[in-house]
């Protein structure tokens, strides 16, 4: 495995000027804003707020329902947040938990109010601008009770931005009966190092849904979210989408603790190695009944690559109803002659069939950023990395 | 339409076809009994052309093309449609999609034609997920009737449908071999079925597919051999009566 060395990359003197209007931004930055889910155009959204490098450079809420702003921003404004910051990540996890901690360069707080149904989407997206960069985020989402919002979070390196280094803290609070759906799109580049270090509570009768999608190259990404389900009733859901092509490697997964009864999680993650390496994790604990968990690992190597499913269960008591179903493999010799059949030659039959296993309609994303996605797809079909 | 010489095939070192000739003529409708392990799902499949089923010797001649090398693809594009007894699940495939590539002989209306099969709830579902028997019947004969094929091979259209279904499935699959999708539907019936050259190859072990297609001939497969040519009901009426062991005699 490949190490990241902090050392390599600028944490400090790279900011960025505020940028009001979106709108003002390149043809080609927005571009890559669109294909992690951003919209420049923020009428479709109920509020968006963008990091470049070490600064926050917009921030706006479209909802007074919705309190969106700089996290040293609302350290100010909320005493330290004392109740939250650093309260489900531990700062002296690793060099990267305390590289964000000693350093912090912004990320998102994100504050849905009590009872609030947040219609349009929620969006951010953490920028890499400059050569070598390296940024310290620290995210903070608090979904209060009975509130429901959906946060498209995307990560990008703007256009011929190569080398970078994201390290990323988000902590998720999803309280009583509240339900967030969180979507994030990764669009890193061939030589950008990603750490993101996340973990979330969700109160009783709360919804944690959470989306991944990464279809472009990475040089190396760790990440490992852990959701605790600490109230009776509440959910996690986790679907993953992920394609590693030459020369990226991804260790993630998804850790799921169910610290109540009548819990319920899922993780799936859907995996295709054509090149590269992918470590995919995924762990599910229950130490409370009745409680219901699947894990899903599948994954398909296609022209190289490796694919390592590491699949857990940590049941506790007598009645916990826990289940895997992983596999590493290729495309079914059945499937493709199925299509055949129907006049398909190998190649549309192989294709039709790889874009079925990445297909994120589940997810039940916005047309554009669903859209976006497809035509990823499709490049990455066409070009020869697949 | 098709045409069959001498074939035999091989599954591994297990020679499963002994020597298969057969004619089915256009617009023909041939139905094929035997007991299980004769060798009747392995000619279809030989037909169209899966991988594993290795033709050792003969030659199958489909519409005047000699296409018993030819890829799985050509044969579909030439006009060969099958209906799969276990088709596999496609993980993200809806079936309306797949229908739509189903169709090349120009667009279907996926919508219009999932009515016809009562399958207008599935065209958003993955193809063959968690489908029941009935389902799958109907799923794959949505298929056909946007392939429009010219001969369609059904391996047992009966098979795990119940009554109620049976009739719909024995009705569309009629349809299907009297070429409803693929003539212009303004043509009155009898100039359709002048038209059309439609034919069949049709698996069954109940025979109750006979009550709805219009079956020309018949034959009993046996230990991968042909026997016992003669009409379909005859042949049925005959293996209720004596069972598959009169065939061991027949051929000796």
């Amino acid at each position: 495995m490949s190490k990241v060395d902090l050392k390599d990359f600028k944490f400090d003197g790279l900011k960025q000027e505020a940028i009001t209007d979106l709108n003002a931004l390149s043809d080609a930055d927005k571009d890559q804003l669109l294909m992690a889910g951003v919209v420049s155009d923020l009428s479709t959204r109920s509020a968006s707020y963008l990091q470049m490098d070490q600064s926050a450079v917009h921030c706006q809420s479209r909802n007074e329902a919705v309190e969106i702003m700089d996290i040293k921003d609302a350290l100010k404004k909320y005493d330290g947040l004392k109740e939250y910051f650093w309260t489900l990540v531990d700062k002296d996890k690793d060099e990267f938990t305390r590289s964000a901690y000693d350093n912090l360069h912004g990320g998102y707080f994100i504050r849905v109010k009590a009872g609030a149904k947040i219609k349009e989407p929620i969006q951010s997206c953490l920028m890499l601008k400059s050569e070598h960069v390296g940024q310290n985020v620290h995210n903070l989402v608090i979904i209060e009770e009975g509130a429901e919002a959906h946060i498209i979070t995307g990560c990008s390196v703007a256009h011929g931005t190569k080398a970078g280094a994201h390290l990323g803290i988000s902590e998720f609070f999803v309280k009583k009966n509240a339900s967030l759906t969180f979507t994030m799109v990764h669009n890193w580049s061939e030589s950008v190092a990603v750490r993101p270090r996340s973990a979330g509570m969700v109160e009783e009768g709360g919804k944690f849904l959470n989306n991944y999608v990464l279809l472009k190259p990475v040089q190396d990404l760790q990440m490992y979210p852990a959701i605790t389900l600490n109230g009776p009733d509440s959910v996690a859901r986790f679907n993953s989408v992920v394609v590693a092509t030459e020369g990226s490697h991804l260790d993630m997964g998804n850790r799921v603790i169910m610290n109540a009864p009548n819990t319920r999680c899922e993780i799936i993650a859907r995996t295709i190695a054509s090149g590269g390496t992918i470590i995919n994790r995924g762990h599910i604990a229950a130490h409370h009944v009745p409680s219901k968990g699947h894990l899903e690992c599948q994954g398909l190597i296609l022209g190289g690559g490796r694919i390592w499913a590491i699949p857990e269960l940590d049941g506790t008591v007598e009645g916990v109803e826990l289940s895997h179903e992983a596999s590493v493999g290729k495309i079914a010799q059945e499937e493709i002659e199925y299509l055949m059949a129907r006049g398909m030659d190998e190649d549309e039959a192989t294709s039709t069939i790889v874009r079925g296993f990445l297909n994120t309609d589940i997810m039940g994303l916005p047309e554009r950023l669903q859209k976006e996605i497809d035509k990823q797809i499709e490049e990455l079909q066409s070009s020869d990395a697949m | 339409m098709l045409t069959i010489e001498d074939l035999h095939v091989n599954i591994g070192d297990k020679e499963v076809l002994r020597g298969i000739n057969l004619q089915i003529n256009d617009g023909e409708t041939f139905i094929l009994f035997g007991p299980n392990g004769s060798g009747k799902t392995s000619l279809l499949m030989t037909l169209m052309g899966f991988t594993g089923y290795e033709v050792t010797k003969g030659k199958i001649i489909f519409k005047g093309h000699d296409i018993t090398e030819a890829p799985m693809y050509e044969r579909a594009r030439l006009g060969m449609g099958m209906s799969f007894q276990r088709p596999p699940t496609i993980h993200g495939l809806r079936t309306r999609h797949l229908v739509q590539m189903c169709a090349r002989k120009g667009a279907v209306n996926p919508d219009m034609l999932a009515e016809i099969v009562n399958m207008g709830d599935f065209l958003d579902r993955d193809i063959n997920a968690g489908f029941s028997g009935g389902e799958i019947k109907r799923s794959e004969l949505l298929q056909l009737m946007a392939q429009q094929p010219d001969l369609v091979l059904f391996d047992e259209p009966e098979s795990g449908v119940d009554m109620e279904n049976m009739q719909l499935v024995g009705q569309v699959a009629r349809d299907v071999l009297d070429g409803k999708f693929s003539v212009a539907p303004d043509l009155s019936l009898k100039e359709r079925k002048e038209k059309v050259t439609t034919a069949g190859l049709i698996i069954t072990h109940t025979g109750y597919i006979l009550d709805y297609v219009n079956a020309d001939r018949g034959q009993v497969l046996y230990h991968g051999h042909l026997c016992c040519e003669g009409r379909p009901r005859d042949i049925l009426d005959h293996i209720r009566q004596h069972g598959y062991q009169e065939c061991v005699r027949c051929m000796n």
